[in-house]
């Protein structure tokens, strides 16, 4: 394989193991509450600047400052379950997507407002230049940030299959009516559900502050990249999103090499359209339906 | 009585201008341009139900292909405008063929129409030939060219262009409603598989209020690179512009004919007036704009319309 290649994909799967747990989270709120959430983007950039500002404020190192962020954004997104979620579940599909939507722009243009467009960043001088492996360079950054995405991944499956809460949240995605009918109490599910999902977005956030810019609307190829992933892996299906995102980090990783610019996107929509119209269960799910 | 308001509101709406600062008329110029993008939404949006996310494409559309003409061609842009509508149509039925034809509903039509538009913005964005990042800026037209060139000092042109554009796709849509169309497309928002059981090809009916919506759409992009003499990649495709576009009708009342213009009437001053009150702070009005989805949807899912009505039934009743 040329050193070109190999390096491409030695970033791609970096990269993509923060894409799998920014689905995953997408695809835990997706599996409970049926709802594609359009602020999961606008939340994730949320923690990013809560990150940075602990960090060039608060003194704090971006690594230790998750053990904030994560339970912070556990929090925020029980409020913004209950408050703004929760009156419209029973509302149609299509009013939940403009819910979510006018959260997304209210956190984003808030952000903006307040924080201004200049991007800001974090960088740490401990963390050296780089490791070798072959002839790939591995930023040490990606590196830490694709090892504590994979480690929350794992914590995450762990506690959705042995955790008697796990396992409700599981039953619930599996089967509302059932659940309910079990004693389970839906509601609560709910919320902890939406919590767990923006506190792991939140926490990717976290971990890609120190290699990339923070800025309001960093959080938008993110979201994108996160539906893309979601449907590709089947919506609500925890192995796929995680599948899914390292597939498309190496995809696009691949695709920035030999494309030039923005261009390296253009892949990724197109497998998104394609998957949308022919395997809308998923690439891994159970064909169509 | 609802006739001769109609007619009042047709009569002011025409003298006003003429009694009214640059800046006012500015104002009313873009009230009626995106009063005129949500009812060109409304059309698939509301009436057929099949929100779209993703209507910049064919603004956009609109938008580069009579200046493209333009500026390369020297066709005048009121070619552009019939151009621009048939290829946006044509962009719409194939994006709405395949969306439609394999069954895709709801939150994944938005979704895949977000896409398609996305697309054609990373095109703009990488195709040199078409400006690219840069844009396109249209040159100022020389004496005596204006009217060929639809290039006007003045903004009053503008105003009675697209005012005269509005009613028209006011007409247009009524018709819609009355007509067999229009009823199929009603039947298909309630409750798609009975219509197609009592044997209603939805997907032609789908279609040609994908055709439609797209056309007008397109129309709105020609007028708005006139109007701002420049376009570029995210003025015409950017995500952005879908939202901007489906809030109106949103907010006004979707599958409404006048909710689009209502929405319209309440958010386009609004976001004017946040911008201009707050000054230096860029993101103040999307973010009102957030802040008004979200409490329309909770409070009033049918809009300022569907309020409306509640209130007159609740006063009858």
């Amino acid at each position: 394989m040329s050193t070109l290649l190999w390096q491409a994909t030695v970033s791609g799967v970096l990269i993509g193991g923060v894409y799998a747990l920014v689905a995953l989270g997408l695809t835990l709120i997706f599996g409970v509450l049926r709802i594609i959430n359009f602020a999961h983007g606008a939340l994730m950039m949320l923690g990013m600047y809560a990150t940075f500002f602990l960090h060039v404020h608060g003194g704090l190192d971006p690594y230790l400052s998750l053990l904030v962020v994560g339970p912070l954004f556990f929090l925020v997104g029980v409020v913004l379950e209950r408050g703004v979620i929760a009156p419209n579940l029973n509302a149609p599909e299509s009013n939940q997507l403009l819910l979510t939507l006018g959260v997304a722009l209210f956190l984003e243009n808030g952000a903006l407002a307040l924080f201004g467009a200049d991007p800001r960043s974090v960088r740490l001088g401990y963390l050296g230049r780089g490791l070798l492996l072959g002839d790939a360079v591995v930023n040490v950054p990606r590196l830490i940030a694709f090892v504590g995405s994979v480690a929350l991944a794992l914590g995450l499956w762990l506690f959705l299959k042995h955790t008697d809460t796990g396992k409700a949240i599981r039953a619930a995605a599996e089967e509302r009516e059932g659940a309910q009918l079990v004693g389970i109490d839906i509601r609560r599910l709910y919320a902890l559900a939406f919590g767990l999902g923006t506190a792991v977005v939140a926490v990717a956030g976290g971990l890609v502050t120190p290699f990339l810019y923070v800025a309001p609307d960093v959080g938008d190829v993110f979201n994108i990249l996160a539906f893309v992933i979601v449907v590709l892996g089947g919506m609500g299906s925890f192995i796929g999103a995680l599948l899914g995102g390292f597939l498309v980090g190496v995809a696009e990783s691949i695709g920035a090499a030999v494309m030039p610019g923005s261009l390296k996107q253009l892949p990724i929509f197109a497998l998104f359209v394609l998957v949308l119209l022919f395997r809308p269960n998923g690439l891994f799910g159970r064909g169509r339906g | 009585m609802a006739r001769i308001g109609g007619l009042v509101a047709v009569a002011a709406a025409a003298l006003a201008p003429l009694f009214l600062s640059a800046y006012v008329v500015h104002l009313m110029v873009l009230v009626l341009f995106f009063a005129f993008l949500g009812v060109a939404w409304n059309v698939l949006g509301g009436y057929a139900g099949q929100f779209s996310f993703g209507h910049a494409a064919f603004f956009g559309i609109g938008a580069y292909t009579s200046t493209l003409l333009l500026v390369r061609l020297g066709v005048s842009p009121w070619a552009g405008f019939l151009a621009g509508a048939a290829l946006a149509a044509a962009f719409g039925c194939f994006a709405g063929y395949l969306s439609f034809r394999y069954g895709l509903r709801g939150p994944y039509f938005a979704l895949v129409t977000l896409a398609f538009a996305e697309m054609l913005r990373l095109v703009a964005l990488n195709w040199m030939a078409i400006g690219g990042p840069m844009g396109i800026l249209i040159p100022l037209p020389r004496v005596g060219e204006a009217f060929w060139r639809l290039q006007f000092p003045d903004k009053l042109p503008y105003y009675y262009l697209m005012l005269a554009l509005l009613g028209a796709a006011l007409g247009l849509n009524r018709l819609v409603e009355r007509a067999r169309l229009g009823h199929v497309l009603a039947a298909i928002r309630e409750n798609e598989e009975a219509a197609e059981a009592s044997g209603v090809d939805t997907l032609r009916a789908k279609l040609q209020a994908m055709a439609l919506s797209a056309s007008l759409t397109a129309l709105g992009g020609t007028f708005y690179a006139q109007y701002f003499s420049f376009i570029d990649p995210t003025l015409a495709f950017g995500p952005a512009v879908s939202v901007e576009i489906l809030l109106r009708p949103i907010v006004g009342g979707p599958g409404t004919l006048l909710g689009p213009v209502l929405g319209s009437l309440v958010l386009t001053p609004l976001s004017e007036l946040t911008r201009s009150f707050i000054r230096g702070r860029p993101g103040v009005d999307v973010m009102v704009y957030g802040a008004v989805l979200v409490v329309v949807v909770t409070f009033l899912p049918g809009g300022l319309v569907g309020a409306w009505r509640r209130i007159r039934r609740s006063a009858a009743a």
